[in-house]
């Protein structure tokens, strides 16, 4: 009998099973991301976790037979029934023949699993992309990358070059005519076979020589080691800032304000896991604008009324403090539910069009609703104005939003890799 | 000092010095006294990702790549995770040595108990059942698996690997009426499958020449030359092994697809006893378990504290609940099985003049391992039951049958309950659940229109009147009509030989396309 421990070998042997199987559950499992995302309150959106899956397209079907028809069963436990009774169907009938039949009691119908919060994200960030990040400069903080920069005769043992130094080692012993093996083998063997012990003293001269002369000629030098030599090249870094304005003026309900939040949180967690080096600005307003950390962005209530200049004005103002527009690439998400006080629309046109839109690579604005509204039919101040905006050929992007379940495709569609921006849709 | 040295273990922990003393001592029990006959022994420790990984792969240490085994390990882990299921303590596989892997939670009891059951309960039956005999090659199954499995893993490199997941996708729909059920002339030799497999392909290359190619063909032989009977007979029809016949005569298969087909069926045919032999197997193994156990407490092998714990998995696992318990899913095949055993055990060791009359050969006989010995040879579930379901047994289950026919009776009909007139129908129809030629799907293959369209026809024998499921039946001939890559035509015939439905499915197009460019 042999005894083998199989517990040190190798973790994950299914490993790869489970990949291809999300692979090929990839639309199911997206679309229950969006589900899930729905359902879950706006600190935990996206910790991964539990998913619930409709086992169709992942089905293995065989020729099975379908429920009805006559059937038999054989059960253990009768206490009470004589032949010839007919006693009712159990209650829930579907539940109560599965039963009886004796299947197997896993309902498959919803297939549940664990997302680990990788791969639920990679899922979730899948296709996305910020627009045209089209300014890359050599930024102040260097990021540098290795580059090959030929030979050097020191460094590392772990970059010895073993090609380069064989081969000046071969140049350089036949250069010298070190005696090959061969030569002195043959030799060697010259004298062993020879008889007469003349010759036999003037071979062995000259073999003494030629170990010799192999001796002082090695097969490797010093000399000839070569190591491959690197060179660090700063790389050129994209430099890319994201403007988040949010209205948190009183006309805002509760759940405009949530779908606000929902939408930046995506955003926030889409910017901070794809781009390493994308600084993240948060501006919220009522009729003044202030900046403000990311906690209070997303937690701290406040109300008032809206004048939405008052952002793009701080807006720019950051830009002119800290963001060289011809070495940074700008982004900016707005959110508003489309009020604007009348006074204001003129200034805020002016502000957008000439100053804040001639800066920005792309700019997405989120109209929310109310859960009743139609999100199709759009006339709010905010959306004509900037809806004229649109039409002079900016990279300005519109999309309203009423639902929870409206957040995901549109922050996915705006974002969306490789689209053609500046679009309305209502 | 000398009674603790008596026993095999104390407490809960073990080593690998224990698991070997353990093997020791029901080994000299198992072939001594009960006259086992087992392939070699081969026991791993494994963790519970492993066992888990055993799981999703049929239970087998090497399997090929599919989606599908994913998707049974993130189930089988949710469950487990979720504290809904617990693992299986063993799994063993029919193989020479024979495998047995041993979760390493288990404490020295169960390790005890798992090796007396798998290592040789199971081992005996899968050696000695005729069934696995005739159907299964033990020493070369695991060598297979491994060209199986590298063969699947070229097919992706050099096809592609979606062209491989349709196939094999294909190939898993089929699986279940991929199997012969008749013995044919030759034993199987999976040994021999690879080389089999290269000269095939020597073959094909020796014999190509492109000439032929450019040789003008002769005219085609017209329809109305093949007559109905003639073409049946030449592609061996009717036939119910789809895949085999898929293997051999569909048009447009590419070898390696061919292949893929053969492995699939291989690899069920060596499944296919296991489903037949549930109720022995697991019966025979408890059985073992149960005696050998026993012996061991007997000869102060085993504490009592030990003991007692063994006793409680083991009515654990022997546990069957009433039809109108909360927790019944079913007869347990465990349960049935040792039950079963046992009650053969008395029939043969102290029968009552019922028995007499029941089972003429075997009451009284007095050596019931003899008896037990004869019995694991040469039955399956079906004929088991049929032959040694004793009336003794039915009473004390109390087993009552349910007739439920949706047309005639409201309510379920008792038919048949534990008395002089039931015994003999409560058999007839519990052994009758238990023969998969019964409960699977008749389907046959019954013609192919080779000089028209060449359109596969198969039959469903319906079994009292019962359908397909009709939205799974949609996705299989999908599947059937891709591999035969003609149309596909299913009819559901009833028991006066009435067509009550059909189903056709067309074949999509390029749907294995990286073959198509290879």
């Amino acid at each position: 009998m042999h005894i083998i421990d199989r517990r040190l070998n190798p973790r994950g042997k299914s490993l790869e099973n489970r990949q291809r199987f999300l692979r090929r559950a990839k639309d199911a499992v997206q679309q229950a991301i969006k589900q899930s995302l729905q359902n879950r309150g706006i600190r935990d959106v996206l910790d991964g976790g539990e998913i619930h899956l409709p086992i169709g397209g992942l089905g293995e079907p065989g020729f099975r037979r379908a429920a009805g028809g006559l059937r038999d069963y054989i059960l253990p436990g009768n206490r009470t029934f004589v032949e010839g009774d007919i006693i009712p169907r159990p209650v829930g009938s579907a539940a109560g023949r599965s039963r009886l039949a004796g299947e197997d009691d896993d309902s498959e119908d919803s297939f549940r699993f664990v997302l680990t919060r990788e791969e639920f994200l990679d899922m979730f960030l899948d296709e996305l992309e910020l627009p045209d990040l089209a300014k890359r400069r050599l930024s102040e903080t260097t990021e540098v990358v290795p580059v090959r920069a030929g030979y050097s005769v020191s460094g590392p043992p772990s970059s010895l070059a073993v090609g380069r130094t064989t081969r000046l080692a071969m140049m350089r012993r036949i250069a010298l005519h070190r005696p090959k093996k061969e030569d002195i083998e043959a030799l060697e063997r010259a004298i062993e076979e020879c008889d007469s012990e003349e010759d036999r003293l003037a071979l062995k001269a000259e073999l003494k020589l030629l170990t010799e002369k192999s001796r002082r000629v090695p097969y490797i030098d010093p000399l000839d080691v070569r190591y491959r030599r690197f060179e660090n090249t700063p790389k050129p870094v994209v430099k890319a800032v994201m403007f988040c304005l949010m209205d948190v003026s009183g006309s805002m309900t509760e759940h405009m304000k949530d779908l606000a939040k929902r939408f930046y949180l995506l955003l926030y967690l889409f910017l901070t896991r794809r781009y390493e080096k994308v600084e993240i600005v948060f501006i919220r307003h009522t009729e003044k604008a202030e900046e403000v950390d990311e906690q209070t962005f997303f937690y701290s209530p406040a109300s008032g009324g809206t004048m939405v200049s008052s952002a793009l004005a701080a807006m720019r103002a950051i830009i002119g403090e800290r963001y060289d527009p011809t070495e940074w690439n700008i982004y900016a998400a707005q959110a508003s539910d489309g009020d604007n006080s009348y006074s204001d629309g003129s200034v805020a046109g002016q502000l957008l069009e000439h100053e804040i839109l001639p800066l920005c690579q792309y700019f997405a604005y989120i109209e929310v609703g109310d859960e009743d509204d139609d999100s199709s039919s759009s006339s709010s101040t905010l959306w004509q104005l900037y809806q004229d905006i649109h039409a002079g050929k900016r990279p300005l992007s519109m999309r309203k939003v009423c639902r929870k379940n409206e957040i995901f495709p549109v922050f996915h569609d705006l974002f969306r890799k490789g689209q053609v921006h500046s679009e309305v849709v209502p | 000092m000398t009674k603790a040295s008596a026993e095999l273990f104390q407490g809960a922990d073990w080593d690998f010095g224990t698991l070997q003393r353990i093997h020791d001592a029901c080994e000299e029990i198992a072939l001594g006294e009960l006259g086992l006959d087992v392939y070699p022994n081969q026991i791993e420790v494994i963790t519970t990702e492993q066992m888990l990984d055993a799981y999703s792969s049929t239970g087998m240490p090497l399997f090929y790549r599919h989606w599908s085994f994913g998707k049974h390990f993130v189930h089988h882990e949710a469950l487990y995770r979720g504290g809904k299921r617990d693992l299986a303590y063993e799994i063993v596989i029919n193989s020479s040595p024979c495998i047995s892997y041993l979760m390493e939670e288990n404490t020295a009891t169960m390790q005890t108990l798992v090796i007396a059951h798998a290592a040789f309960g199971h081992n005996h039956f899968f050696k000695n059942n005729y069934l696995f005999k005739l159907w299964t090659d033990a020493e070369g199954i695991l060598d297979y698996l491994e060209f199986a499995k590298s063969y699947i893993a070229r097919c992706e490199a050099r096809y592609g690997e979606a062209a491989v997941e349709a196939t094999l996708d294909a190939a898993h729909a089929l699986m279940s009426h991929g199997v012969h059920r008749y013995a044919g002339k030759t034993r199987i030799d999976l040994r021999d499958e690879e080389r089999r497999q290269q000269e095939r392909r020597a073959h094909e290359e020796q014999i190509f020449n492109d000439l032929w190619r450019t040789v003008p063909g002769t005219r085609k032989r017209s329809a109305a030359d093949v007559d109905f009977e003639k073409r049946r007979a030449a592609l061996g029809l009717p036939q119910d092994n789809i895949l085999y016949f898929l293997e051999k005569s569909a048009p447009r298969l590419q070898p390696w697809q061919r292949e893929i087909l053969r492995i699939v069926r291989h690899i069920a045919q060596y499944f296919h006893p296991q489903r037949q032999t549930k109720v022995m197997n697991e019966g025979a193994a408890t059985y073992t378990h149960y005696r050998i156990m026993q012996r061991l407490h007997e000869r102060k092998k085993l504490s009592d504290g030990n003991h007692l714990e063994f006793l409680k998995s083991h009515t654990n696992v022997v546990f069957q609940p009433t039809y109108d318990d909360p927790r019944f899913s079913g007869i347990n095949p465990y349960a049935l099985g040792f039950a079963m055993m046992q009650d053969i055990e008395r029939i043969v060791t102290d029968p009552t003049d019922e028995d007499r009359e029941w089972f003429p050969d075997i009451a009284g006989q007095g050596e019931p391992m003899e008896v037990l010995r004869a019995i694991w040879a040469d039955y399956r579930d079906e004929s088991f039951i049929r032959q040694f379901l004793s009336p003794h047994l039915i009473r004390k289950w109390r087993l009552f049958q349910l007739h439920d026919a949706p047309e005639i009776h409201e309510g379920l009909l008792v038919s048949a309950i534990h008395d002089e007139r039931g015994y003999k129908r409560l058999r007839r129809e519990l052994a009758q659940q238990y023969d998969i030629g019964w409960g699977d799907a008749r389907i046959e293959i019954v013609d192919v229109d080779l000089a028209g369209n060449r359109r596969l026809v198969l039959h469903h024998l319906m079994l009292n009147d019962c359908p397909l499921d009709e939205s799974e039946i949609k996705l299989v001939l999908q599947h059937l009509a891709d591999l035969w890559s003609y149309e596909v035509l299913l009819q559901e015939i009833d028991s006066a030989e009435k067509v009550i439905r059909e189903h056709t499915a067309h074949p999509r197009e390029n749907l294995y396309r990286a073959s198509a460019t290879s």
